[in-house]
């Protein structure tokens, strides 16, 4: 099997030969069984989905069910980016300590046609990016500062819906912020940031408080 | 869950139930507890909610935040195994390629059927729901009225337990005073909705829930369930105590270990098992009902998926309860001599007339909602208010283009974020760092849900066959369904669409999408809001209807069908409760027609 040395993980090659092993595997059965029957010819790993039984109290990891794949040079772009667009600031810590670019590897490794096909645009807009960067500052996107990847995120905003190599930045910043925001916001500290409030049991459930029922001019009509 | 295996199982029982969701829960506990020896079939494995629910775990401990993938079609922690919208190795079929003609079908294959996940919106049908031709002349009427089911409904409400009010509401029945819990406080969505009603003229008020918001009450209902029988009361006083009150954190649809929540698994089961009469055998098939000498059934022949061999097992009487498309698939699939077109459909009736929910949403984003300060608004873990249909006078005036009605249910969105964007990444887009959490906090929980869910009337285009060439990996044939959308439907839902927008509008708020041209636009299609029904309806008449007014086929007098396929009509309100109450009632009807030898 032909991995990255550097970082042991399975490289693109290989990831597509799955993905193909896989897809030829689906037309045997319905959708979503594929993951749990398909064997690859050559006898090699396919990588399979969690199935239509898993074991849903256990607590998991990204790389328990299926292995990343982005090599570290991705993985290190996909980490700065994500630290720029949601960073350590008074709503909360940066998005890799709360393991964003782990999720996203997960993501972009998933074996399930949504998450392939936005393999099939972050794995491309991360080169986006760095050509980007590359133009701008000479360096690639994961050498930048902070305030240089702000830079690229904000002059990129300005060209939405452009045909140009930012405006194409622009809509990789768009999907890849979509991701972020699903990884940061499902953690306690992410709750803390947004302004969730539950999952713990309570004796009584008291409704919003009169504070907020107050400001909205409302009254609890459930005595 | 304790079961057994086919080689376990006694020579003969009394009932032999396939299906062990609402309809079989509710036939097995009824049965039981009245003494009678019953075996149930279920197609899945067994489940046990106690021990495999994920209550608290959140979205950085799931593959993918916990979103919806191909193998878990509502998420990681949904509480449906080894189903969805496909069952590997169980495919179904379309009548047809057009895009406002399919079907979708929702399947769960395990112990407790889809009441581990459901909404668990219980609503009573009204008067107008069972006889709607008398009332507007569309449609048919059904050959039992609300009185028939009115006390069955009590004793669900009472055993199940659900909350809500009594709103003295035109067809919206009122349940006896004490019988429902009481509601849950309303959410600021909930109360927004509610004032913004009021001024528009639709009622927003607390909806009907199978959560317990406080304990059932075990030293009093177990008697009115079971007026006599002391044995029945003990056993069901016991597992009401064994339920724990809601405590207001996760989602139901992942199921409730606390058995705060109605399953099959944990409310219909337990005391069936509890009883000594009850034998499960799961990952069991049923394919056909088997027909003795004397033309009636005497058991039920399934495919063992854990040998992929047939077997059979006896009773003298038997009972469908695999969902209505499963059971219209099993009565079509069940051929003999005697029964060339499958049992029942000597009138090629059975598989007609099938009937789902007619669904619509609109969201909208609501500045008044923006930066509230933050507070809990987990409540019990689904909706809390709903608009009961209002429309009736107005009908009546002529002032509605269309027949029947819908009802609301509210959604607020301050929920446990995850996955995906807790906030829709359109009111986000081009911005990061500080600018980027700002107003991801000042939207979240700024948006309000308006899904209709509408009345339905039967029509013949709507309608389940046996597929003549593809079969399922046991080689049993498989269901083609068929599926056309009314006017009056489509009318349905571009009046939602238009109360939605107003009601957001008055609100101060913009729907966060274009308002549909056309309903064909915006309504699920056909199956998709799970409420299939009908198949195998009940009537008066042996030449076009299924079963009688017990739920008893007309074919074979000892096969009864306890589950949606012998409804007639298919009113806003959702459909188990109503299952269950008529399930209850068969069952009574079994027990009955048994000891007197007339089965
Ligand atoms: C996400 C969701 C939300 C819902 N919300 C609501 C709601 O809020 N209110 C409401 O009223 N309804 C709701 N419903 C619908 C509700 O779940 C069904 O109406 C109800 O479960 C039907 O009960 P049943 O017994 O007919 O079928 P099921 O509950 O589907 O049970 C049928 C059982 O039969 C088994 N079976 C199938 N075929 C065979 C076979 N050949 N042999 C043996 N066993 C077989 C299945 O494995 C299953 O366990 C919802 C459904 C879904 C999916
Ligand atoms: S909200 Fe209440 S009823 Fe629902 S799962 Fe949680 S504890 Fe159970």
């Amino acid at each position: 099997m032909e991995r990255d040395q550097e970082t042991g993980r399975i490289s693109r090659r290989e990831i597509i030969k799955w993905f193909t092993a896989a897809a030829a595997a689906s037309q045997v059965g319905p959708l979503g069984t594929w993951g749990q029957d398909a064997t690859a010819a050559a006898g090699e790993p396919v990588a399979v989905g969690y199935g239509k039984d898993p074991k849903v109290t256990d607590i998991y990891k990204p790389g328990d069910v299926w292995p990343l794949t982005l090599s570290r040079k991705q993985r290190e772009t996909v980490t700065v980016l994500a630290d720029a667009i949601l960073p350590k600031d008074e709503w909360g810590p940066a998005a890799s300590d709360l393991g964003v670019p782990e999720f996203i590897d997960e993501w972009v490794s998933a074996p399930y046609p949504k998450q392939q096909r936005s393999r099939e645009s972050i794995l491309p807009g991360l080169e986006v990016a760095d050509t980007l960067s590359q133009e701008r500052f000479g360096k690639s996107l994961a050498e930048l500062s902070p305030s240089q990847i702000s830079t690229l995120l904000e002059d990129a905003a300005k060209a939405k819906g452009k045909r140009t190599l930012l405006g194409r930045a622009e809509t990789f910043f768009y999907e890849f912020t979509g991701l972020c925001m699903g990884a940061y916001y499902g953690t306690p500290e992410g709750w803390k940031a947004i302004g969730y409030v539950g999952n713990v049991p309570l004796p009584t459930f008291d409704g919003p408080p009169q504070e907020v029922l107050d400001k909205l001019g409302l009254e609890q009509t459930v005595k | 869950m304790p079961t057994i295996s086919i080689d376990q199982a006694k020579p003969e029982y009394d009932v032999v139930i396939v299906g062990s969701g609402a309809g079989g829960g509710q036939m097995a506990y009824t049965l039981t507890l009245a003494g009678l020896k019953c075996v149930m079939l279920e197609a899945g494995r067994s489940y046990d909610p106690l021990t495999e629910t994920p209550m608290f775990q959140r979205a950085d401990q799931a593959p993918l935040g916990g979103s919806s993938t191909p193998d878990k079609d509502m998420g990681f922690w949904d509480a449906t195994i080894d189903g969805g919208w496909e069952v590997p190795g169980e495919p179904y079929t379309q009548g047809s390629d057009h895009k406002d003609e399919q079907f979708t079908w929702w399947r769960a294959r395990m112990m407790g059927g889809r009441t581990n996940h459901w909404g668990r919106i219980s609503l009573r049908n009204g008067p107008y729901d069972f006889k709607p031709y008398s009332y507007d002349g569309l449609g048919f009427d059904w050959p039992i009225s609300y009185e028939d089911v009115a006390p069955y409904y009590d004793k669900v409400e009472m055993l199940i337990g659900v909350f809500g009010t009594n709103e003295g509401m035109e067809n919206i029945p009122d349940s006896p005073l004490g019988v429902l819990l009481p509601p849950p406080k309303g959410r600021v969505g909930d109360l927004l909705a509610q004032k913004t009603g009021k001024k528009l003229g639709v009622p927003v008020v607390p909806i009907h829930r199978a959560v317990l918001t406080k304990q059932l009450d075990a030293d009093t209902i177990p008697a009115k369930l079971h007026p006599g029988n002391k044995r029945a009361q003990k056993i069901v006083g016991d597992s009401m105590r064994s339920r724990a009150a809601c405590f207001w954190a996760t989602n139901c649809g992942r199921g409730c270990s606390i058995k705060a929540t109605y399953q099959s698994t944990t409310v219909h089961l337990p005391p069936a098992l509890e009883s000594g009469n009850l034998d499960i055998i799961p990952n069991a098939h049923a394919r056909e009902v088997l027909i003795g000498q004397d033309g009636k059934a005497d058991g039920v022949l399934f495919v063992d998926k854990t040998t992929g061999k047939e077997e059979r097992v006896k009773g003298k009487v038997v009972v469908l309860a695999a969902s209505s498309g499963e059971s219209v698939r099993i009565l079509l699939n069940s051929k003999s001599n005697r029964h060339p077109d499958g049992i029942g459909n000597g009138n090629g009736v059975v598989g007609k007339w099938v009937m789902d929910t007619v669904a619509s949403s609109l969201q909208g984003q609501i500045p008044a909602l923006e930066n509230l300060p933050p507070h809990n608004e987990d409540g019990a873990g689904g909706s809390h208010f709903y608009s009961p249909w209002w429309g009736l006078e107005a009908q009546r005036q002529g002032k509605l283009d269309f027949a029947r009605g819908y009802h609301i249910e509210i959604g607020s969105t301050r929920r446990m974020p995850g996955g995906g964007s807790p906030v829709s990444m359109r009111y986000l887009r081009g911005l990061h760092g500080a600018k980027l959490k700002e107003d991801a906090r000042r939207y979240y929980g700024s948006f309000i849900n308006f899904a209709s869910r509408g009345h339905m009337i039967p029509n013949e285009h709507c309608y389940a066959e046996l597929d003549s060439d593809v079969k399922d990996k046991w080689g049993i044939p498989v269901l083609k369904w068929h599926w056309k959308w009314s006017e009056n439907e489509m009318k349905i839902v571009m009046h939602g669409e238009h109360t939605f927008a107003d009601m957001i509008e008055e609100m101060g708020g913009k729907p966060t999408r274009k308002l549909a041209n056309n309903g064909y636009e915006v309504v699920r299609p056909g199956g998709n809001v799970k409420h299939e029904v009908g198949g195998a309806r009940m009537g008066d008449d042996p030449n076009d209807s299924v079963c009688n007014k017990w739920n008893q086929t007309w074919d074979v007098k000892n096969l009864f069908l306890a589950d949606a396929a012998p409804f007639v009509s298919n009113a806003d309100k959702n459909p188990t409760l109503t299952i269950m109450a008529l399930a209850w009632r068969c069952a009574d009807r079994i027990i009955e027609e048994s000891a007197k030898g007339n089965l």
